[in-house]
């Protein structure tokens, strides 16, 4: 059995390298096929694009390995970001406002964890109603309408989201070096492994004493406070906050960078480096999406069959044992 | 004080609740209270709201909601969950007036296109989740994006016909506005609906297998349901349903807008787990999902109508739909450790020192060995003789512990065989008139067995007391029995709180739980005659015929029941303060009758029977076999007249070969014993009694 399972696996491509050869094939068909494709503006608008949607996806990537996901990602940088900038038009130091925002981001993963790991509620669930929770409350007391604009005179803060002096966007190192530290934390700490151990058998995990309650905190707390980060980004580039993101699909295309790197959602595989493929193959489409001029819908109904496809796919190449899982997944 | 104490402990309102958990029905009284409590907080705070009209609109508004709430709740009770409800909804919604109105389709043909459409949605769902294995949650979170992303771009396609559109069809306008005695079209349809589903999912064999793959997939499977197809029809119905409602939905508000049906996946699931469906799938019915959906659309309607901004709203929904599903988790996870602690409530019993045991004592209790040399019969090959007696041709009956009667035959009592196996935990024995072998069995009632081994029910249920909440009309732990001269079979049940297996928990409480029951074969109907005795054990006819005598074991007492004279209906206590606890009683051959002690008391026991608060924290909080028990390993008989004087007691000290003695049964000069976990029948030879005289002449005379 061993032999012809460890066959069988061999057999199997590996994820990584399936959609990195995608990725290969799409980039080829799009240079060919889409004019304004392949120049230097472009790739750097799509470095660009990409940045923010890598580094939540570093985040995201941290729950899944634990066998979670968090579904207010994006509400709970929403909400931190738009705190932090109601700080910073308060007249504020920057760098307090930044760092309220993250301790509230990490507050709200923490509770998320709490409540998955303690109360044992299905992560999908939680981070559904928490989101829902986090939004209406942040919208009934500090943000009356859906936008909240950076004040004038931030120019320092807003150098984060901008061009180094040779055109390259600031935001593609701070996704690079979020993946270079990600990287070593999770291939190279004890808490790192304890978070593949812990998504791999989460009962074998507890059993051989690792505390899983305080680490699925933390899972949600990184995952939380990554988001953070690309939400920084996001108001650096853009100077306001739009809580609408919250409602929006983004969130799906963080799971869908995830799922398709090889990050499986039974917890345990994939690493930074299959959240840096799922980015780049998710980047180029929705790139090459945009230069076709498709409107936001119809780019909807095609991500949401790519996930669906992903979705399969990861189910066929990770079976889980639906008789045991857990409900609410 | 004391008195205050002990009558608290006698009465205490946590048997009550005890006996409330374990309702079936308990669980969907939470959502009922709390769709009560809401309705009646918005009809003090908002003004007319209980008006018939604004009840109307209220119905009106709320039908389509239902329907997706149901529609929610099949996937959740299959074990999974459906978040494309509200999208499918909205498109639904919009197929039905494009279909109809634009289109210009006959009703009927529009109606089986947009219900197939949600079916086929459904098959989507179901196809991948049955079939493709994957996770019901991201599935049809997906299929939701993608069904709402193609609803916005068709209803940006059409605005302008949708804006002019309008019907002249009053069917069309009978379903969107109009009532059935007084109900909204669409409300009508919705308790059809409801009544419908509720009936498939319970009597239905498709329905029930969808509730069986819900509650464990495993055990489902291997009861031989087709696991993939029962969840595949779940989310078909999930999608068909949605469907129907979008239909409603279009006829009563002729128009598709851009937040049709946002966010009411939310508002469907938030309603489905608090009216108390669990997430795990198997549990719950129609019912509470529609308390569940009244709840949360009164929260959201009466928000509204009190002018609270829709934020607020969100975040409610929440909080609410995050504090239901922890409470949800933790309920489900706890209810039985909840039960447990809240069922034994133990109460307060005073005990006299008993008469001294000691073997110098001089007292009629006072230790012997009279028992010691009792000559084993059927020694391993009998498991819990519970109780023994011998018919007219000498024939050794007993009880075993897998539920049949064995027989042994006389002389010897060497051949065994299986007289009758009826099943259950067999206990007390008598004969009645016939030579019918009666028999008391646990968990099932009173049986009999004809001698050509046949095997009757006598009866199986009593009348029920009315004044309490747990249904006690079936008979839990008949317990022994005994038949009066005019043949009325009169038999103790011991306790109707606990099975066999837990007496000794029902001896923990020490409270008046079983009851002294008649059935009179003649009429073929059963009474309760006594109730809230204290484990009420041997029952036998004295000599005279003119009463009963039962013993209550946890409180070492005789009693005497009057069944003829003036005096009759009337109980007395004929022995107090017994060193022992008392089981069978049986006539002896010189007019009294033996009585077998089951454990002996002791002082720390008798102490802790006076101390409810002690044996609570004692079952709480340490492991059954660190628990203070009765002391049953001894073995001792006693022998009382009809006054109820004590006349002499025989002994197995120590309990080494007799311990846990439940039965003594006298038969031509010799005495044999039964256990309750024995592994034998034990027999000594009486040396002062009648050899002749034997059970069966002295109860239904020499023919």
């Amino acid at each position: 059995m061993p032999r012809g399972a460890e066959a069988a696996r061999l057999r199997k491509p590996s994820q990584t390298m399936a959609v990195l050869a995608m990725c290969v094939v799409l980039i080829v068909v799009f240079s060919i096929g889409l004019n304004g494709f392949l120049t230097v503006g472009n790739l750097l608008a799509l470095a660009r694009n990409i940045s923010i949607l890598g580094i939540l996806a570093l985040g995201m990537a941290v729950v899944v390995i634990g066998r979670g996901l968090d579904l207010s990602q994006v509400a709970s940088f929403a909400a931190s970001t738009a705190i932090a900038i109601i700080i910073m038009n308060a007249g504020y130091p920057t760098g307090l406002a930044v760092l309220v925002g993250l301790v509230l981001a990490i507050v709200i993963g923490i509770l998320n964890g709490f409540l998955i790991s303690v109360v044992e509620m299905p992560p999908l669930l939680t981070t559904l109603a928490s989101s829902l929770a986090v939004l209406g409350i942040i919208r009934t007391t500090a943000v009356q309408h859906y936008v909240v604009y950076l004040a004038k005179g931030h120019d320092d803060f807003l150098r984060i989201g901008g061009n180094l002096w040779n055109g390259v966007p600031v935001p593609i190192l701070i996704f690079g070096a979020a993946a270079i530290l990600l990287h070593l934390f999770l291939s190279r700490t004890v808490l790192g492994r304890s978070i593949y151990a812990h998504g791999d058998n989460p009962d074998a995990a507890r059993l051989s004493g690792i505390a899983t309650r305080p680490l699925t905190m933390m899972e949600y707390a990184i995952s939380a406070g990554i988001g953070y980060v690309g939400g920084v980004v996001m108001i650096a580039e853009t100077a306001l906050m739009h809580l609408q993101v919250a409602e929006s699909t983004l969130i799906f295309d963080v799971i869908m960078v995830v799922v398709l790197g090889g990050v499986s959602l039974v917890g345990g595989r994939g690493n930074v480096m299959s959240v840096l493929v799922g980015t780049l193959l998710i980047g180029v489409l929705l790139n090459g999406m945009t230069i076709m001029d498709m409107d936001v819908q119809t780019q909807n109904i095609i991500k949401g069959l790519v996930l669906l496809v992903a979705i399969v796919l990861d189910s066929y190449l990770h079976p889980r044992d639906e008789e045991t899982s857990k409900q609410g997944d | 004080m004391k008195s205050l104490q002990r009558f608290w402990h006698r009465n205490s309102p946590q048997l009550f609740l005890g006996e409330l958990l374990e309702k079936r029905w308990m669980e969907p009284i939470i959502p009922f209270t709390l769709t009560i409590a809401v309705f009646l907080a918005f009809a003090l705070t908002i003004p007319r709201y209980t008006s018939l009209g604004n009840l109307q609109q209220l119905m009106f508004n709320f039908a389509e909601q239902g329907m997706v709430a149901i529609a929610m709740a099949f996937s959740v009770l299959s074990g999974g969950i459906d978040l494309s409800v509200g999208s499918v909804f909205a498109m639904s919604n919009f197929l039905a007036l494009y279909f109809y109105l634009i289109l210009g389709l006959p009703l009927p043909v529009m109606i089986v296109a947009v219900l197939a459409f949600g079916a086929l949605m459904g098959a989507v769902n179901g196809g991948m989740i049955a079939y493709g294995k994957t996770r019901p949650f991201l599935t049809t979170l997906v299929v939701l994006i993608i069904v709402r992303a193609a609803y916005n771009k068709v209803t940006a396609a059409f605005t302008d016909e949708l804006a002019s559109i309008n019907s002249e069809s009053p069917v069309w306008d009978f379903m969107g506005g109009g009532t059935i005695l007084g109900v909204p079209t669409n409300m009508a349809v919705l308790i059809v609906v409801a009544v419908a589903t509720h009936f498939f999912l319970t009597r239905a064999r498709p329905g029930v297998h969808i509730m069986a793959v819900g509650s464990s997939r495993k055990a489902a499977r291997h009861a031989g349901v087709n696991v993939k197809w029962a969840l595949f029809s779940a989310y078909v119905i999930s999608g068909a349903l949605s469907a129907l409602a979008g239909i409603f939905y279009a006829a009563r508000q002729n128009s598709s807008g851009t937040d049709t049906g946002v966010g009411w996946e939310i508002n469907a699931l938030a309603a489905v787990v608090l009216g108390g469906i669990s997430l795990a799938g198997g549990r719950g019915t129609i019912a509470r999902a529609m308390m569940g959906a009244a709840i949360i659309f009164m929260l959201i309607s009466g928000m509204v109508q009190t002018g609270i901004s829709g934020n607020f709203t969100t975040a409610t929904i929440g909080i609410v739909l995050l504090i239901a599903v922890g409470f949800n988790v933790k309920w489900v996870k706890n209810k039985g450790k909840v039960l447990q602690k809240v069922y034994v409530v133990p109460s307060w019993v005073d005990f006299e020192p008993p008469p001294s045991i000691a073997r110098d004592s001089g007292t009629v209790f006072a230790e012997n060995d009279r028992l010691r040399d009792a000559e084993p019969i059927a020694l391993n090959q009998i498991e819990g003789p519970e109780d023994i007696i011998l018919d007219r041709d000498d024939h050794l009956y007993t009880v075993n512990r897998n539920g049949s009667i064995i027989r042994f035959r006389a002389p010897d009592y060497t051949v065994r065989e299986e007289f009758a196996r009826i099943g259950g935990r067999p206990l007390g024995l008598a004969f009645d008139r016939d030579q019918n072998l009666l028999v008391c069995i646990a968990g099932m009632g009173v049986y009999g067995v004809k001698p050509d081994r046949t095997v009757f029910k006598v009866t199986d249920r009593t009348n029920r007391t009315r004044t309490r909440l747990k249904d006690d009309s079936r008979l839990y732990l008949a317990d022994d029995l005994d038949v009066a001269p005019d043949g009325k079979i009169y038999f103790s049940e011991a306790t109707t709180r606990y099975e066999l297996t837990d007496w000794a928990l029902d001896g923990f409480e020490g409270r008046g739980n079983g009851r002294l029951i008649c059935h009179d074969p003649a009429t073929g109907t059963t009474r309760t005659i006594l109730k809230n005795l204290t484990f009420p054990n041997g029952v036998c006819i004295a000599h005279d015929g003119k009463s009963v005598l039962w013993a209550s074991t946890w409180l070492c007492r005789v009693y005497r029941y009057w069944i003829a004279t003036e005096k009759a209906g009337t109980c007395e206590l004929l022995i107090d303060n017994l060193p022992g606890y008392c089981d069978n009683i049986n006539r002896s051959s010189d007019g009294n009758y033996w009585l077998a002690f089951v454990g002996l008391r002791s002082p720390v026991y008798d102490l802790a029977m006076a101390n409810p608060g002690f044996r609570i924290r004692m079952v709480k909080q340490i492991p059954p076999d660190e628990w203070l028990c009765p002391g049953i390993n001894y073995g001792c008989v006693i022998k009382f007249d009809d006054k109820g004087n004590v006349l002499e007691s025989l002994w197995d000290p120590g309990g080494t070969s007799h311990p846990t003695i439940t039965s003594v049964r006298e038969h031509k000069g010799y005495l044999y014993i039964g256990g309750l976990e024995n592994n034998r029948i034990g027999r000594i030879r009486l040396p002062n009694a009648d050899p002749g005289w034997e059970a069966h002449k002295s109860y239904w005379g020499a023919a």
